[in-house]
């Protein structure tokens, strides 16, 4: 529920910084940062402070990486993770913004839903994680189902009130214009209520991100990037660890940069619901 | 009314479920059975136990996670340079979640409190610092002038007019750390906690199909998020940011 009000919090002007103009003083600024944390890691493992095993250096780290990646491991592993994330997203949508469309439309689906949604919302997801495993099973359905489950909430809860945000005056002029339902819903009522439901979208994938990890880590899957992770602790791997959450940080940047950032840029802000 | 009604459909739904027989009795428990366990383990007090370790790992990691987030986004807003170094940390940062570190954190500080508190800390300080962050920018520069024409200086100008400016985003910043906090440490205590906590319980109870006990530990943690998210960041917001009229009642 906080997920919806969070987006209506009044944002007053946030001035723009200037660009820098030279394009690799910029990639020096952004590069500089990484450089100091690398360096004082590297002083940290290098003095030993924890047993070289647990804190390996970053050539370690970078040179487990490389082997993960071209014996084809590591692309394995977060091939699975993302198909899981992906079919248990697609779930949540769908869901979603049909409950979330009845809800907004329908007075008595919203009576029906409302406290349903309010009770479950705020447990946590993982809480219901050992539920879900029993009663769907371990591997792949359980841990989908689940991800499902989880990022289904913000997607309703922002859907439900982008509908009902959807400005009256435009319903009636369309009405009057002579649009029928399916009509008026295509054209008015989707795009009106298109920057929540973007915005219930990218929580709601943002939500299924850091479930998903956690999930196969306790679901015994054969494959994916968080059982990469808590398999290598096993065997004291911390090198394949590290690599492992680099490569999950490589990936949720490219989910904000190459998924989201397009999606909105190609539909909300070409309709004008909000500036660029 | 209505919800009640709602609720109540579902409920006995749920029962016609656990009655009809086709799943196992201790997969589906029926609801006086959940229960009289829940009743049970609140009379022995190991319920109150568990909550009460939970609570306290949550505070410990959100008391971490604002002051942390809190000076560094006002230094990020006030200071170019410090902005400059740490936002592309953040960026890169963010995107991990928090309970990936788990396995790492356990390696390097054993099970237990101290790997539990860190995954709460780093789930909770980013949603605090990107608030903190955009809440300190996002002060009217109309307010700044006045305030500096009219003689403030330093110290006043930050407690009077930029801290209350960017509270609406600082209070959404807890509230949201808070939601962080609360699932990162039932998945921290799934993965990490030795004894006691209300993840742990779940998470123990699955090994003995015990259904019962791991919905009222649910019960128990909706009930819990839920009281926090009304009763505490509620009269929080209507302490700091309703009275210094900075957003109008009635929004939520």
């Amino acid at each position: 529920m906080q997920d919806a009000v969070t987006t209506m919090i009044p944002v007053g002007e946030v001035p723009d910084r200037p660009q820098a103009r030279d394009g690799l003083r910029l990639v020096l600024r952004n590069v500089f940062p990484f450089l100091v944390v690398g360096a004082i890691w590297e002083i940290v493992a290098w003095a030993g402070v924890f047993p070289r095993r647990l804190f390996p250096t970053l050539e370690e780290v970078a040179s487990t990486f490389v082997q993960l990646t071209v014996a084809g491991i590591l692309p394995h592993h977060a091939i699975d993770t993302v198909i899981r994330l992906l079919s248990g997203f697609a779930l949540a949508a769908i869901i979603g913004v049909t409950i979330g469309v009845l809800m907004g439309r329908s007075r008595r689906a919203e009576d029906i839903c409302l406290p349903l949604v309010s009770i479950c919302a705020p447990i946590p997801g993982l809480a219901y994680a050992p539920l879900f495993l029993l009663w769907f099973g371990l591997g792949d359905s359980g841990s989908i189902v689940l991800v499902g489950f989880v990022a289904l909430f913000p997607v309703v809860l922002n859907t439900w009130t982008g509908v009902k945000a959807v400005k009256e005056i435009w319903l009636r002029a369309a009405q009057t214009m002579g649009a029928d339902d399916r009509r008026l819903f295509r054209h008015v009522i989707l795009p009106g209520a298109a920057p929540y439901i973007l915005t219930g979208l990218r929580l709601g994938l943002a939500q299924a991100w850091r479930i998903l990890v956690a999930v196969e880590m306790l679901a015994a899957v054969p494959w994916g990037l968080g059982w990469l992770i808590f398999g290598a602790r096993e065997f004291l791997n911390t090198d394949a660890m590290l690599a492992g959450i680099a490569m999950i940080g490589i990936l949720g940047l490219a989910l904000e940069n190459l998924v989201f950032r397009p999606i909105e840029r190609y539909t909300v802000v070409r309709w004008g619901m909000i500036a660029a | 009314m209505k919800a009640l009604l709602s609720i109540l459909v579902a409920v006995i739904l749920y029962e016609l479920l656990a009655r009809s027989g086709w799943f196992a009795a201790a997969l589906v428990p029926t609801l006086p059975t959940i229960a009289r366990t829940l009743w049970g383990m609140l009379g022995d007090g190991s319920m109150e136990r568990h909550a009460l370790n939970t609570l306290a790992r949550v505070f410990a990691g959100l008391a971490a996670a604002a002051l942390t987030g809190l000076v560094l986004g006002f230094l990020m807003a006030r200071y170019r340079a410090v902005e400059r170094f740490f936002s592309p940390l953040v960026s890169a940062l963010m995107p991990i979640p928090s309970l990936a570190w788990a396995p790492v954190f356990i390696l390097w500080f054993g099970l237990g409190n101290v790997a539990t508190v860190l995954i709460v800390f780093y789930a909770a300080t980013f949603p605090m610092l990107i608030n903190t962050w955009t809440g300190a920018r996002a002060v009217n520069t109309l307010w700044l002038r006045a305030a500096r024409s009219m003689g403030a200086r330093g110290p006043a100008l930050f407690w009077k007019v930029v801290v209350p400016g960017a509270s609406p985003f600082i209070i959404t910043g807890l509230r949201l750390a808070f939601q962080r906090a609360w699932i990162a440490v039932v998945g921290a205590e799934m993965l990490a906690a030795s004894a006691f906590g209300l993840g742990w319980v779940i998470f123990d109870a699955k090994e003995f199909l015990n259904a019962d006990v791991m919905l009222s530990s649910l019960v128990v943690i909706g009930a819990i998020g839920l009281a926090f998210e009304r009763l505490v960041f509620g009269s929080l917001e209507r302490a700091t940011v309703l009275r210094w009229g900075m957003v109008r009642a009635g929004r939520t």
